[in-house]
C-alpha cells in the first residue's frame, strides 16, 4: 500500500452561475482532458436547448454538465453534481458543481465542504456581483484554501487588461479580509477556449498559467501529516482469538505502532498494539487511511469515541461550543429545541442556546438576530447533553464539523463549524480511575440503579420509597433515598418553585443520583418533578437499564384528601401559588417504566418495584 | 513550482479507503443492511472491499441477488461458486408470480420487463427481509443523472426516490438517521470510474466472470446490437442467424438485453488497454437505458437501483 500523503485527489469546487459561463467552462475542461465519453460528446454536438446560439455540429460544452430531467422539467435545483477529471500529473480531480442561484448558499456550502480549490467565475463584462462575494465568503468559511479567480468572457471586453485588473482587485480585497491563504487569477474565455487548458495569443499581457496548468501546479496549502492525530471509531471489529479492534479512518495526523493514545471521551490512555488491514499490519497509518487499531490493554471504547494523540494537541471534551451554522432546513432554527448533533460517527442531543449574530455573506457584516432561516449563516452557542471532544474547524474539518439533525423528521437542518469550546468544561479533563464502576459492582454484588418516583405532592412517593428500601435492605441491597423535601434543606436550599428553579432542582438531583449509582447504590429519587422535559433530561444522563421512571399515579382529589404535609390546605388558602396540581400543571409521564398507585396495597407496589430492580 | 506526479496506485488507495469508510459507517449505523450483489465487475469489487472493511472478521451483513431468471448461465454458476468459497449468506429475490405468468424480455417491452423482474423483485426482497439499508455498486460516471446521486441516498416509504428530500452531504459525516418507513441506498463506489474498477480488479487480482473476456460466442445481430444466444429460450426472428464471433461484455445483466462488443481482449491487460482507447460510455451496451435522456432517472424514481 502506498502512502496517501501525496493527496491523490484534488477536490475542486466551481462557483458561479450559468450566466457566468460555468457549465461551459467545466464542460470544456472535461472534454479537453478526455474525461467525457464520445457518445456524450456527440449528444452535446447534436442536442440544442432553447436559446442556444451554438450551431448544431459544434459541441455545446454546457450540455455535458446538464442536470437531471426532473430538474430541467420542474425548474428545481438539486444541490451538487459531482464529476471527475484526470490531470496530466496523474492527480484525480473531483469536481463539485453547485448551482449558482443566489439563494443557494446551502448548495455552495455542500460543494465547498470538501473543497481544496475553488474556481470563482466572474463575467468580465458584468464585473463583480453580490454573489461573487457570497460564494467567496462561503468557500472561505468552509475551509477552502486556494481560490482561483477565473475572469471569464474576456473576448467580450476585447481582451483588455483593465477589465481583468478591476475584477481581481475587488475580489482580492475580499479574499484578504477572509484570510484565504492562496489566491490566483486567470483571464479566460471558456466559450472560445482561451487560457482554459492552454495559453492564448489573445492576451499577451498575461504570462500564465492556464487554468489546467494552475491545477497541475497545486499542492496542499497545509501539510496534513503535521496535524494532531485524530481517529473517530466507526465500528468495533470482533473476531476469533479474542480479537477486538477499532475500525475507522485517520482523519488527521498519523499514528504508529507503540504510540500512546487517549480515548478523548473517557480520558483513558493506551498504546497502539497493531495497525491492522486486510493486506497485513502496518507500522504507520496516515491521514486518509482506513485501518483497524488494536490497543495493548482493554479499555472501554465504543462507536463514536475519538481516539487522539496525547500531549498538548490531545482532543478535549466540552459541552458548550461556539460555532458557525449554515442553516439548511426549511423550518428556521428553533431556540432551545433539542437537535441531534452528528459529527463523524458520533451523535449526541444538543441545543442551540444562543444566536450571537447573523453574517451578511455579501458585506461580511454581523447583524444581531434571534433566529436563522434557510441559507442564513450565523454564529451560535451550542450545548451538548454530554461532553464531547470537538476540534476547532480550522484544525480538522472532520472533527470540527458537524450536522444538526431534526429528531422527528430526521432531516439535516444545519451544517456546523466549531470555532472553540466554551467556559468551564474546557479545562476539565476527566481523570479515569482504575477502580471503576465494574469493580464496585463486583464488590457490591449488584448493579447500581436509579428509581425515579414522580407524582403529585402527597401522592405517596416517600411512603413507597420508604417501604421499598426496607425490603431491599433486608435482601442485602445497598440503597439510598433522595427525597425532594430533604434535598431542599441542603443542596438545593437556594432554589424556589418557579419552572426554572424546578428544572435546576431536577438537574442537580439527577446528577447526584448518577454519582451515587456509579458508586454502586440503588438510589430512590422521590421528587414531584412535574415537567416532562426535565425528566427526559434526567433520563438522558443514564444508560440503558440504569434508570427506571416510576409514576406514582394518585388523583389530585385523593392527594388533597391525604395531604400529609398540609400543602393542599395552604394552596386552597392561596398561600402556595406554585403548588403542582393546583397553581402549576403536572405533566403525566407518557411511557413510564412502571405505574404504581399511591393508595391501596403498598406491599404489592414494593413487590413490583423489587422485581423491576432485581429481576424475577 | 513543484511538479508532483501522483501514481495511479495512490488514487486507487484513496478510493479504496473512502469505500471502506462508507462500509463501516453503514454496518454500524443501520439495523439491517444488505449488500446487493449483481455478480458483475462492480459487485466483485464491492464484495472485495467489504471483505477488506471488516477483516479479520467476516461480513456483518448478508448479500442479496435479484435474480430475473434471465441472467447469463455463467453468472449464476459464478455467483454460487463465490458464495461457497467465501461462506457468504446469500438471499435471492425473484418475482415468482411474474415468472409463473411467463414475463420475459420477449413478452414485454424492456422497460416493463425491467420494472417487473428487477425493480419489483428488488423492492419485495428488501421488504421481505426488512433491510433498512441496501448497498449497491452504482457510480457517478455511469450516466448523466447519476452525477447528482448521493453516497447515502434516501428512499421514502415505498422505496420512492424524491429528489427534494435528498440530504446534503458534508465532509465524511453522513446523516444516517431514518424516520418511519424510510430506507437508505448506499453507494461506496460513487467516486470510482469504470477504468478505476478495472485497474483495481487487476491490482487486487479479483475474481470476475469470464464473460468480460473475449471468446468465440454464439451471437445474433438484433436492433444494431450483438446478443448472445445463451440458452434455448431465445426465439430467433426470421432471417436471424446465430454466428460464432469473438466478443466480450462490458456490463453483465439479462442476456437478451445485454449487447456484446467485438473484441479479442482475452486477458485483463488487453482489456484495460482496449478500455483506455474506448470512446463510448459503458451503458451504451445496455438496452434498458436508451429510452429517452432521463430514462435511468425515471426508473430510479420507481425504485430501480
Amino acid at each position: 500500500m502506498t502512502t496517501t500523503r501525496q493527496t491523490p485527489v484534488l477536490h475542486l469546487v466551481t462557483c458561479g452561475s450559468v450566466d457566468d459561463g460555468k457549465s461551459t467552462l467545466i464542460g470544456r475542461l472535461l472534454a479537453e482532458t478526455n474525461s467525457v465519453p464520445l457518445d456524450q460528446l456527440e449528444y452535446a454536438r447534436q442536442t440544442r436547448r432553447g436559446g442556444s446560439t451554438i450551431p448544431v455540429g459544434e459541441v455545446d460544452f454546457s450540455l455535458l454538465t446538464d442536470g437531471l430531467e426532473a430538474e430541467r422539467e420542474q425548474g428545481i435545483t438539486i444541490d451538487v453534481a459531482y464529476r471527475h477529471m484526470n490531470l496530466p500529473n496523474g492527480r484525480r480531480v473531483l469536481i463539485a458543481d453547485a448551482p449558482g442561484h443566489e439563494q443557494y448558499t446551502r448548495n455552495m456550502a455542500v460543494a465547498a465542504s470538501n473543497g481544496d480549490v475553488a474556481v470563482l467565475l466572474v463575467d468580465a463584462a458584468r464585473g463583480v456581483r453580490p454573489q461573487t462575494h457570497r460564494h467567496l465568503t462561503v468557500c472561505a468559511l468552509m475551509g477552502v484554501k486556494t481560490v482561483i479567480i477565473a475572469v471569464n468572457k474576456m473576448d467580450l471586453v476585447g481582451y483588455g487588461q483593465a477589465a481583468f485588473d478591476e475584477v481581481v482587485e475587488v475580489v482580492q480585497t475580499t479574499a484578504s479580509r477572509l484570510g484565504v491563504p492562496d489566491v490566483r487569477s486567470i483571464p479566460m474565455s471558456a466559450a472560445v477556449g482561451d487560457n482554459v487548458t492552454s495559453l492564448t495569443n489573445e492576451m499577451p499581457w498575461f504570462d500564465g498559467p492556464s487554468l489546467l496548468e494552475s491545477l497541475c501546479d497545486w499542492e496542499p496549502v497545509e501539510d496534513t501529516a503535521n496535524k494532531p492525530f485524530r481517529f473517530p471509531v466507526q465500528f468495533i471489529v470482533r473476531a476469533e482469538g479474542n480479537f477486538r479492534g477499532y475500525a475507522g479512518t485517520v482523519v488527521s495526523g498519523e499514528v504508529s505502532r507503540g504510540d500512546e493514545i487517549v480515548v478523548a471521551d473517557s480520558g483513558r490512555t493506551a498504546m497502539v498494539d497493531r495497525i491492522v488491514t486486510f493486506d497485513g499490519d502496518l507500522e504507520q497509518a496516515v491521514s486518509g487511511q482506513a485501518v483497524t487499531l488494536t490497543l495493548d490493554h482493554e479499555v472501554d471504547v465504543t462507536r463514536g469515541d475519538l481516539i487522539s494523540g496525547v500531549g498538548p494537541t490531545a482532543a478535549q471534551p466540552a459541552d458548550r461550543f461556539s460555532a458557525d451554522l449554515v442553516w439548511l432546513g426549511e423550518e428556521p432554527l428553533a431556540h432551545g429545541r433539542s437537535y441531534l448533533l452528528v459529527s463523524g460517527s458520533r451523535s449526541v442531543p444538543a441545543t442551540v442556546t444562543n444566536v450571537r449574530y447573523r453574517l451578511d455573506v455579501v458585506s461580511g457584516h454581523e447583524h444581531s438576530a434571534r433566529l436563522l432561516n434557510m441559507n442564513d449563516v450565523g454564529r451560535v452557542e451550542i450545548a451538548t447533553d454530554r461532553p464531547i471532544p470537538m476540534d476547532p474547524y480550522s484544525t480538522s474539518r472532520d472533527t470540527g464539523g458537524f450536522l444538526l439533525v431534526d429528531r422527528v423528521t430526521a432531516d439535516t437542518v444545519a451544517a456546523g463549524l466549531t470555532r472553540h469550546a466554551m467556559r468551564r468544561s474546557f479545562n476539565v479533563v476527566p481523570h479515569s480511575y482504575d477502580v471503576d464502576h465494574e469493580a464496585r459492582v463486583r464488590l457490591m454484588g449488584h448493579e447500581g440503579k436509579v428509581v425515579w418516583l414522580t407524582g403529585l405532592p402527597g401522592s405517596g412517593k416517600s411512603s413507597i420509597a420508604d417501604a421499598a428500601v426496607r425490603r431491599l435492605h433486608a435482601l442485602g441491597v445497598h440503597t439510598y433515598v433522595l427525597d425532594g423535601d430533604n434535598v431542599r434543606t441542603g443542596l438545593n436550599k437556594d432554589l424556589g418553585f418557579t419552572p426554572e428553579d424546578r428544572a435546576e432542582n431536577v438537574r442537580r438531583v439527577a446528577e447526584v443520583s448518577k454519582l451515587m449509582m456509579d458508586s454502586g447504590l440503588v438510589v430512590f429519587v422521590a421528587l414531584v418533578s412535574p415537567y416532562r422535559s426535565d425528566r427526559l433530561s434526567a433520563k438522558e444522563l443514564f444508560g440503558q437499564g440504569e434508570f427506571l421512571e416510576v409514576h406514582v399515579d394518585t388523583s389530585v382529589e385523593v392527594c388533597a384528601q391525604r395531604d400529609p404535609k398540609g400543602l393542599y390546605a395552604k394552596a386552597a388558602a392561596g398561600s402556595l401559588p406554585n403548588m403542582t396540581g393546583m397553581g402549576q400543571a403536572y405533566e403525566v409521564p407518557e411511557q413510564p417504566d412502571l405505574i404504581l398507585h399511591g393508595v391501596g396495597d403498598i406491599e404489592a407496589s414494593v413487590t413490583a418495584l423489587t422485581i423491576a430492580i432485581l429481576g424475577e | 513550482m513543484s511538479q508532483t506526479t501522483v501514481p495511479y496506485e495512490a488514487v486507487l488507495d484513496e478510493l479504496e479507503a473512502e469505500a471502506i469508510h462508507i462500509y463501516r459507517e453503514t454496518a454500524a449505523a443501520f439495523r439491517d443492511p444488505v449488500l446487493l450483489y449483481s455478480i458483475g465487475k462492480d459487485s466483485s469489487v464491492l464484495l472485495h472491499l467489504a471483505l477488506k472493511a471488516f477483516a479479520p472478521a467476516g461480513l456483518p451483513f448478508p448479500l442479496m441477488h435479484v435474480d430475473t431468471t434471465w441472467k447469463f448461465q455463467e453468472m449464476i454458476a459464478f455467483r454460487d461458486k463465490r458464495v461457497a468459497e467465501l461462506g457468504l449468506d446469500l438471499r435471492i429475490s425473484t418475482n415468482e408470480e411474474a415468472r409463473t405468468e411467463g414475463v420475459s424480455p420477449f413478452s414485454h417491452g424492456t422497460h416493463e420487463y425491467t420494472r417487473i423482474m428487477k425493480t419489483v423483485a428488488l423492492r419485495a426482497g428488501i421488504d421481505r427481509y426488512g433491510f433498512d439499508a441496501a448497498i449497491g455498486g452504482a457510480r457517478r460516471d455511469e450516466e448523466r443523472s447519476r452525477a447528482k446521486e448521493r453516497i447515502f441516498s434516501l428512499r421514502e416509504p415505498g422505496h420512492r426516490w424524491d429528489p427534494r428530500k435528498q440530504r446534503p452531504e458534508f465532509w465524511r459525516t453522513a446523516n444516517t438517521t431514518l424516520s418511519e418507513g424510510q430506507s437508505m441506498r448506499v453507494f461506496p463506489l460513487s467516486n470510482w470510474t469504470e477504468l478505476d474498477v478495472w485497474r483495481y480488479i487487476q491490482r487486487e487480482a479479483i475474481d470476475i466472470p469470464t464473460l468480460y473476456f473475449a471468446k468465440e460466442r454464439p451471437v445474433v445481430e438484433r436492433d444494431g446490437a450483438l446478443i448472445m444466444v445463451d440458452d434455448d429460450r431465445f426465439p430467433l426472428r426470421d432471417g436471424e442467424v446465430v454466428q460464432m464471433r469473438s466478443v466480450r461484455f462490458r456490463t453483465l445483466g439479462c442476456y437478451p438485453l445485454t449487447g456484446a462488443v467485438e473484441s479479442t481482449a482475452d486477458n485483463l491487460s488487453d482489456l484495460i488497454a482496449e478500455m483506455e482507447n474506448s470512446t463510448m460510455s459503458e451503458r451504451a451496451g445496455r438496452l434498458i437505458d436508451g429510452e429517452g435522456g432521463g430514462s435511468m432517472e425515471a426508473k430510479k424514481a420507481e425504485g430501480y437501483f
